[in-house]
């Protein structure tokens, strides 16, 4: 029987916010235990929740980008359950009105096509503490850091087929969350966090499975691999005429498998009931309209303009405005000179291959657009040929040096005065007989290893034309 | 002069003459407790040395002009639901029996800016839930016009504390008439302010929609000064209200001249003891005779209200209790072994069986499948008594009834049903659930010298128009004036 | 509404506490005598009627996004009946 794999995707992400949604209390990421931490987000008797303005503002922008209706009058939920991690025993969410709703983004259909994954509601809500697990006592240490962590669920509807739809929603909405500024999006420090429901069908039934909920995804590798573990997990009970349970699942990285975390038996009753200590939210014509006009340019916004304004092919726009960090990279290189396509060849060849190599996250790239527009201007002017811009452009990004500097540290600019290259174009041929007499006697090839041994002489600071040309002057005459 | 005599108004004025130290006023009311506290049990916590070494400070403040305020060097008791940096707030439950806030209430900041003193914390029904302040952990407060009788609750010793002159002035809270109760069955006066008048931060919440704090005075024109002192929006209680600055001197005129009150009928059918009745009949006239206008009004919601308000409160008691769990402050059970075990029997044996039963009911109309039934009907019920009052108030300057359907309880009366004691609340919790300001003041006593409480409810954020009919009744009576013969 | 033992045990779950057999009982009646009483709130008509929210108009009530806190660990964790390491501690949590 042919399959059909059903998902929807549960996205939270952590709003690069100041504070906290409900406490000023710092957000940044780390810091010794309970020191972003005060008498509201830690749940003091008598304490009281006062929402962060640019909560809402970050989420209003998150729906204008996702194509979503915005709610006008909002209100915020309790949601209860005891929990460590969650010091008033419930989390401030929305229930009952989330403030954006029925949205989309378009991904990439499995015929190539363009595919609307729908977007059922936004919500905003704040984030529970953490707790590590202390092995010499065995016991739970809980840090409330994280909690009261400003949050937005991003609930899609069941409308992905496959993996790669998901991957590309999920860069796609990455791309979104940090373009516009909202999110960093560090999957790393649990700023980006996705749950996926999954459920398979007999291809052609309307019908929906029974789905699972898995979590604890923590790289776009694990969410790949753990739908692929899911699906043929599913499929196979079913093939074997047992039932998939409704539960929620955890994905462990390490084991490449899932495990039940519990069953629909003990699913919990949060008693959501509106906040009574928050009042409503109010989001009018005007300041939609005003978030609107000063959101920063989307993704799809800039490729258009790449291409209409630049002249960059699709294909060049595509990549650079796949995360913000090569956009700012681009961006500001190409306001320091004023080549687009040179700008973008580097970015997408030198650039992207040194952060494969260290095993770098865009987001934690510290190469700076003056440098690079540095190698960039010396390779176009002719100081060094592209090879030794290669060679600088990787100290730089490894090392963080002066491109300008270390070129004239290191003698490595091009020999200017073409007079110094003959004598030594005469010691190579001199010194390789065996070579020259082979391309004399025809062997053409012979020209590359001579050449080769040449520029070598010349420690590659020779312009390569020249150099052939001396070659040919004193060869072929 | 006995210091003990003295209204809070007359005491800030000695003080502020140099006829009285803050010292001594500090001091009088500590030996006051001392000798007497024992036997009405007003206050759960002392703050003495505190006490004393802030009313020499105070006295400074007063002699260099730092502070003016009317009742600058003016001690007060404190519920014992409001968060004190440093103090103790137990809210009488064995659950916070070591609880120490790490800071202070919006009101307790703003009592000590004005240069008030704390005495200390007093007694309440474990965390408000109660009208007799007999669920306290801490044991009861005996009424000191008759110490086998309860002095109703939640705010009970905040309003015993008041009749027995071991405070001139408290603060107590109000959800359902907590402020109000006690302080007819104490015959002093207490304001249950418009909700959102008063910060609610650093009160430690019972059911958020309604809790108030308010002061429980001798009179109301110290109720006035006092609440005009904590009253004002605060940025810390998003639910507090930007108001007009409060007039004292139109809250205290006490001019009834052509004022147009109603008294609800459902405020004296079925249930309420005849002495009551008659004793806010009376009161009825004497405003007649101040000249006002008073007529009898059907308000026939009056039956829901109590039904509506105990699934509201209970409702939002679960899920605020909820974070009373032995983890981060608190009782934690010596008992357990696991995590599930450290919830479980922390509060079971951290909590007493009234807020164990609020707690189940709240979650009971919260759960799925009965939401909708309960706690979503109680909030349709609220928006018609809401609307019941918007109705009224077209009509009427301000309504008039009774406190409570009857005068202080024997202790132990009314513990076995809890029903029972819901079902005094009648009068009291609408206003909750409609927001506006009310007011208990005395009017009466019943034939075994127990005192009754006339009700004034006011249009919201109008607390200037009942105070001001409260001092114009108190200028044409002295009820208020009578103390226990023990006090 | 009929309340039975096993609602007033679910009630006890939900809640995170647990009476003495004798509370239960005594419970089981109390509870049904006020959810009794609490059902008299389904003679009143509320047909089309709009559950309240807050007792006042306002909205927007809102915060700026500024840092107002330094640290202040030692005063958040001085009530913890058990803290190590600047952290609360709970007994294991199982995953």
């Amino acid at each position: 029987m042919e399959w059909e794999i059903v998902m929807g995707l549960e996205v939270h992400t952590e709003l690069a916010t100041k504070t906290k949604i409900f406490c000023g209390c710092s957000t940044e990421f780390g810091g010794a235990p309970n020191t972003h931490v005060c008498e509201i987000c830690a749940g003091l008797p008598g304490t009281l929740p006062l929402l962060n303005r640019r909560v809402v503002e970050f989420a209003v922008r998150t729906g204008l980008a996702t194509n979503c209706e915005i709610t006008r009058k909002n209100k915020f939920d309790r949601k209860n359950y005891f929990y460590p991690d969650l010091p008033k025993a419930y989390q401030i969410s929305q229930l009952y009105l989330p403030i954006c709703r029925n949205g989309y983004i378009e991904v990439k259909g499995e015929n190539g096509e363009m595919k609307k994954i729908g977007i059922h509601e936004i919500h905003m809500e704040e984030d529970a503490g953490k707790l590590v697990h202390d092995a010499f006592e065995d016991c739970t240490l809980v840090d409330y850091n994280r909690c009261g962590v400003p949050l937005l669920e991003i609930v899609s509807e069941p409308d992905f087929r496959s993996a790669a739809e998901v991957l590309d929603y999920l860069e796609k909405l990455r791309a979104i969350l940090q373009f516009t500024g909202v999110s960093d999006c560090k999957m790393q420090e649990g700023s980006l966090r996705a749950d996926v429901n999954l459920s398979v069908r007999p291809k052609g039934q309307a019908e929906f499975g029974t789905r699972t909920e898995m979590k604890n995804l923590n790289s776009f590798r694990a969410i790949e691999r753990a739908i692929s573990y899911e699906a043929r997990r599913q499929i196979e009970l079913l093939e074997d005429g047992e039932q998939v349970v409704q539960e929620t699942r955890r994905w462990d990285d390490n084991k490449g498998i899932s495990y039940a975390m519990r069953s629909k038996e003990d699913a919990q009753d949060y008693k959501y009931f509106p906040e009574p200590d928050l009042p409503p939210i109010e989001i009018s014509e005007e300041t939609i309209a005003q978030i609107r006009d000063t959101m920063p340019e989307l993704p799809e916004q800039k490729k258009q303009r790449y291409i209409a304004q630049l002249g960059l092919p699709e294909y060049d726009t595509s990549i650079l405005t796949s995360d913000k960090a090569y956009v700012s990279l681009f961006e500001d290189t190409l306001a320091l000179c004023d080549s687009p396509k040179d700008v973008a060849n580097w970015i997408m060849g030198e650039v992207m291959k040194l952060l494969n190599d260290t095993a770098t996250l865009p987001e934690n790239m510290t190469l700076q657009a003056k440098d690079l527009a540095a190698v960039i201007h010396m390779v176009k002017s002719g100081k060094i040929n592209r090879g030794t811009g290669k060679t600088v452009l990787e100290k730089v990004f490894t090392e963080g040096v002066d491109p300008e500097k270390y070129v004239a540290d290191n003698n490595l600019a091009q020999i200017t005065d073409l007079s110094a290259l003959r004598p030594v174009i005469e010691e190579v041929i001199a010194a390789n007989e065996k070579s020259v007499s082979e391309y004399k006697s025809g062997k053409t090839q012979a020209m590359g290893y001579i050449m080769g041994q040449a520029m070598r002489a010349l420690k590659g600071k020779a312009p390569a034309q020249e150099v052939q040309k001396i070659l040919h002057e004193l060869l072929d005459s | 002069m006995d210091i003990r005599n003295l209204t809070a108004l007359e005491l800030g004025q000695a003080i502020r003459a140099k006829e009285i130290t803050v010292r001594e006023a500090v001091e009088s009311y500590f030996a006051a407790i001392e000798e007497n506290d024992a036997k009405y049990h007003c206050y759960n916590i002392l703050c003495k040395a505190e006490a004393l070494a802030r009313a020499d400070e105070v006295q400074k403040g007063i002699d260099d002009g730092t502070y003016t305020s009317p009742l600058a060097g003016v001690p007060v008791g404190v519920k014992d639901n409001i968060c004190t940096k440093g103090v103790l707030t137990t809210c009488s439950s064995k659950i916070l029996e070591n609880f120490v806030p790490p800071y202070d209430a919006t009101v307790i900041r703003r009592m000590h800016a004005a240069g008030m003193v704390v005495l200390g914390k007093l007694n309440m029904d474990e965390f408000a839930m109660g009208s007799t302040t007999e669920t306290s952990y801490t044991g009861v407060t005996h009424n000191p016009w008759n110490l086998d009788r309860v002095p109703g609750g939640s705010s009970g010793g905040a309003a015993a504390a008041v009749a027995a002159k071991l405070a001139p002035v408290t603060l107590g809270s109000d959800t359902g008439g907590s402020i109000r109760q006690p302080a007819s069955f104490c015959g002093v006066s207490g304001l249950k302010p418009t909700y959102g008048a008063v910060s609610r931060y650093g009160l430690v919440a019972y059911a958020s929609s309604l809790d108030q704090i308010g002061p429980l005075a001798r009179d109301a024109k110290d109720c006035a000064a006092l609440f005009s002192l904590i009253a004002g929006k605060d940025e810390k209680d998003g639910t507090s209200m930007v108001t007009e600055k409060f007039d004292f001197e139109a809250a205290t005129n006490g001019d009834m001249q052509g004022k147009k009150i109603g008294i609800p009928a459902d405020y004296l059918g079925e249930g309420i003891s005849p002495e009551v009745k008659a004793a806010i009949e009376a009161a009825a006239e004497t405003y007649r005779a101040l000249g006002a206008e008073v007529e009898v009004f059907p308000m026939p919601i009056v039956k829901y209200a109590i039904p509506a308000y105990y699934i509201i409160a209970c409702a939002e008691a679960c899920s605020n209790l909820s974070r009373y769990d032995g983890i981060k402050y608190g009782y934690s059970s010596p008992n357990a072994d696991n995590l599930t075990e450290t919830y479980i029997k922390s509060r079971s044996e951290g909590f007493g069986m009234e807020v164990k039963r609020r707690i189940m009911l709240g979650n009971f109309v919260l759960s799925s499948g009965y939401y909708d039934a309960y706690y979503n009907k109680a909030l349709k019920a609220k928006k018609l008594i809401q609307q019941a009052f918007f109705d009224a108030f077209e009509k009427y300057d301000m309504l008039l009834g009774p406190v409570a359907p009857t005068t202080a309880l024997k202790i132990g009366e009314s513990l076995s049903d809890p029903l029972k004691m819901y079902l005094g609340d009648i009068y009291t919790v609408m206003i909750n659930i409609a927001g506006v300001p009310s007011m208990a003041i005395p009017c009466g006593f019943d034939s075994e010298n127990m005192p009754v409480g006339l009700q004034l409810i006011g249009k919201p954020f109008c607390e200037a128009e009942i105070l001001s009919a409260a001092v114009g009744f108190q200028n044409a009576t002295d009820f208020h004036k009578k103390s226990p013969s023990a006090v | 509404m009929q309340i039975d033992k096993n609602l007033v045990m679910y009630l006890e779950k939900l809640g995170r506490i647990e009476l003495s057999e004798e509370q239960r009982a005594a419970s089981e009646k109390d509870l049904q005598d006020i959810l009794t009483y609490m059902d008299t709130l389904n003679e009143l008509d509320t047909d089309g009627v709009e559950p309240a929210s807050h007792s006042f108009p306002v909205a927007n009530v809102q915060r700026d996004d500024v840092v107002t806190n330094a640290a202040q660990t030692e005063a958040i964790l001085q009530n913890a009946p058990n803290q190590k390491d600047g952290c609360f501690v709970v007994p294991k949590t199982v995953e």
